[in-house]
């Protein structure tokens, strides 16, 4: 759905995005993580075909970014930074409006409207201007106008910007609701937990360049070593270790717990879980260790730069 | 086509409706078109009745119409407000972007803004004017030609066009209203003469001159809006370092464009102007053209103004003929400071018709070919008519310098159209003032390189040569 090779922007002495390779299929979701100026939005205009690239090449829903650019556009739904609602128009005329342009026939325009604005638990029937909404449900609404046309790509910067935690769930439901409909999703933002938990993909973004790119298990086991592991006790071991697996290793250890860390997790947790238990140790609880993307962000972000992707924790 | 119009109705109309849910905008459209009409109808009963004290029936009869048009104009200016809020207003509160983003075309959404801009103001001008007519019609008892009213009407709408095309060219080339504002003294002050010159034909009673008018303004905004949309650019919309002024990089592109890729001052000559000569043909083949076009209108005007032979008797011209050469040295014409005038003229004539070039997108740079041709035209008939063979006195009295003279002319004719074509011309990842600057550029290689040199030399010959020439003619 989404395909980019050596895509890069120059304005003027500026490189704002430098050589990006992308592939977002339908059902997947991409979230693009990077310092503010880092390339984000420029790469996401770029896939909407508002700029131009000056390098490289992108195709979104199967139309060349450069030579189809209206059927790009026409493919695709997009939450642009600033939401940039028309502050004197109704919630109802400014989707109506939207619809239009899209090319949407009246019947299907009004059904759409209503049931995106109930779905985001905005009022179909409010007449108020725009400019009286509060941020979220402003954000909302631009959200709403994203979706109007039932587009096939979604580029959606900052999504749950601004909203209370009630809303931003309505959000990140409705983003799940899209992905299970085979949508194919960007999500430009820089709430960490909000990108692990919607996305399929991640790619971190510094001064114009993709410096790593997976998914978030396989980022994290990449920055910060084989998946961790917490076996708890329900007793003092009272300096007793327990013998581990040879592709487990003790990483910490406790009174009444431990914590180990392997690179086979599907292998090495039900043997060591069994051993424990034949001999003898009470096992309370067998978990993985959360970790953040946080983590594998700053560790990425603050790594030197080398011109190349990162591959490790360094 | 319809379908793809629709979309630019569907821009045109929301923007129209927005317009009118604010009322800064409304207040001066209605208080224009209700109010002022009454008002020109009380000034023009109030005059009509002062002037007839005085018998002065004619200038009542002129002052009417002339507030007619004033009437019509007054509701437009509102539509140069909304025309540079358009883009540069949309791109301040950032709803240009989710445009930008959708499926309309750079045309569409163009046309919806500027039908936006227009269509509004143009009603309300239609709808004082005819508050006007019937107040009048009232007052005085006064009504208007149905060619007159016709004339009126298309002079208010395409006076609106102009305006609004190009303040929606400002508009989509600065990205703040304050911008936009401070540029809009470039649509102010040409409309303002072009209404005190429409006021005098008026009050002439040349109504005639007005079908002109009308023909070159909708001229001039078929190149308004070509250039908008050759220039319309989604990237600069939302730029945000474009009205910045920055002198360095300007200078930097125009030295770029004016050195080229030449190493040495010979390969700057041969290769790089020659380049520019090459680029100018087909504007260098069109005011070629203009040569016989400028001749016909001078034969055509004073065959139009039906002289009578007598006024140019060949004797008299003849005996005058005597005085000449010694008078004009006496005089001191011929001297070395006489070509230092006629050079520096010269210069000053291409410097002037470049600047009115730019204003019009190349239009009244023709004019420094048609006029001098066009004089010369009329003077050869006037000949003519004394007797002389025209084509004989052309020669005699052009060609001594004029073999010189002429080139410069065409060539400077063709750099200033060129300069015009170039503003309304799409440049890739170019900006209207990137794509001016390397025009102009061209424009300066060509004059320092050809055009100055040429004229020097024919001010040279003007003065050392012609007069000896045109002497020998008429003694002949």
């Amino acid at each position: 759905m989404i395909q980019a090779e050596d895509l890069s922007k120059q304005f003027e002495e500026f490189q704002a995005v430098d050589g990006i390779d992308l592939q977002v299929g339908a059902g997947e979701v991409l979230a693009l993580l990077g310092p503010n100026g880092a390339g984000k939005t420029t790469t996401v205009r770029m896939l909407t075909s508002v700029l131009r690239p000056t390098r490289g090449w992108a195709r979104v829903a199967g139309y060349d970014v450069v030579k189809e650019a209206v059927k790009v556009r026409a493919s695709v739904g997009v939450l642009t930074e600033q939401h940039g609602l028309y502050d004197r128009m109704p919630a109802n005329s400014y989707l109506d409006f939207f619809g239009k342009i899209y090319g949407m026939n009246p019947d299907a325009r009004q059904q759409r409207i209503r049931s995106l604005l109930e779905g985001f638990g905005l009022d179909p029937d409010d007449k108020r201007p725009t400019g009286e909404y509060s941020k979220g449900m402003r954000q909302k609404l631009a959200l709403a106008r994203a979706l109007i046309h039932d587009p096939p790509v979604l580029l959606l910067d900052e999504p749950t910007s601004a909203m209370d935690p009630e809303s931003a769930r309505l959000v990140r439901n409705a983003i799940h609701g899209l992905r299970s409909a085979n949508r194919a999703i960007i999500i430009c933002t820089h709430n960490l937990p909000e990108a692990e938990e919607l996305s399929d993909k991640i790619a971190i973004i510094r001064r114009g360049k993709i410096i790593i790119q997976g998914c978030a298990s396989d980022l994290k086991q990449r920055f910060l070593g084989p998946a961790e592991f917490e076996v708890r006790f329900n007793a003092d071991l009272n300096g007793s270790v327990p013998e581990l697996p040879e592709q487990a290793r003790l990483t910490h250890r406790g009174d009444n717990w431990l914590r180990y860390q392997t690179e086979q997790p599907q292998q090495i947790n039900p043997e060591l879980l069994s051993q424990l238990l034949a001999n003898g140790f009470p096992v309370v609880s067998l978990q993985e260790v959360s970790r953040s993307l946080e983590q594998v962000y700053l560790q990425a972000i603050n790594a030197p730069e080398t011109g190349e992707e990162i591959s490790d924790g360094g | 086509m319809v379908a793809n119009l629709r979309p630019a109705f569907v821009v045109a109309w929301r923007e129209t409706r927005d317009m009118f849910r604010d009322w800064r905008i409304i207040f001066p459209i209605v208080g224009l078109t209700i109010f002022f009409p009454f008002l020109m109808n009380f000034t023009a009963k109030q005059v009509v009745g002062y002037v007839e004290q005085y018998g002065a029936n004619l200038l009542a009869a002129r002052f009417i119409p002339f507030l007619l048009m004033i009437v019509g104009f007054f509701p437009i200016t509102v539509s140069l407000v909304i025309a540079l809020e358009s883009f540069a207003g949309e791109s301040e509160r950032h709803s240009i972007e989710p445009l930008l983003s959708s499926p309309l075309t750079d045309w569409q959404l163009y046309l919806g803004k500027l039908l936006a801009s227009l269509v509004p103001p143009i009603l309300a001008s239609m709808l004082g004017i005819s508050v006007y007519l019937i107040g009048v019609y009232r007052s005085v008892g006064w009504t208007a030609q149905p060619a007159f009213l016709l004339q009126i009407f298309l002079l208010t709408a395409v006076q609106a066009l102009v305006m609004v095309s190009a303040a929606v060219v400002i508009s989509t080339q600065t990205t703040s209203v304050r911008a936009a504002n401070l540029l809009s003294s470039f649509i102010v002050i040409p409309m303002a003469l072009l209404i005190q010159a429409e006021a005098v034909v008026m009050l002439w009673g040349s109504e005639g001159i007005l079908w002109w008018i009308i023909l070159g303004e909708i001229f001039v905004s078929i190149m308004l809006v070509r250039a908008g949309i050759a220039h319309f650019n989604r990237e600069e919309l939302l730029g945000r370092e474009l009205d910045v002024l920055n002198l360095r990089r300007s200078w930097a592109i125009f030295k770029k464009a004016f050195i080229g890729e030449a190493g040495s001052f010979k390969e700057w000559i041969t290769v790089e102007v020659w380049k520019t000569i090459k680029k100018t043909a087909i504007p260098l083949a069109f005011s070629l053209l203009l040569l016989p076009v400028g001749l016909w209108v001078g034969f055509y005007v004073s065959d139009k103004l039906n002289l009578s032979s007598d006024m140019f008797n060949l004797s008299q011209i003849k005996e005058m003929n005597a005085g000449i050469a010694p008078g004009l040295r006496e005089s001191g014409f011929i001297s070395p400071g006489a070509v230092m005038y006629i050079w520096l003229h010269n210069l000053r004539v291409v410097l002037l018709a470049t600047l009115a070039g730019v204003f019009s997108f190349g239009v009244l740079g023709v004019f420094i070919l048609i006029a001098p041709m066009a004089l010369l035209g009329f003077l050869a008939q006037m000949a003519s008519f004394a007797g002389i063979d025209r084509w004989n006195f052309l020669a005699a009295f052009t060609l001594p310098h004029g073999f010189l003279e002429f080139p410069a002319m065409i060539i400077t004719c063709a750099l200033i159209l060129r300069v015009g074509a170039t503003m309304v011309t799409p440049a890739q990842d170019q900006s209207i003032s990137d794509s001016f600057l390397r025009a102009l550029a061209d424009w300066l290689r060509i004059v320092l390189v050809v055009v100055t040199p040429l004229f020097l030399i024919a001010a040279v010959l003007e003065v050392y040569v012609t007069p000896y020439t045109i002497s020998y003619f008429l003694s002949r």
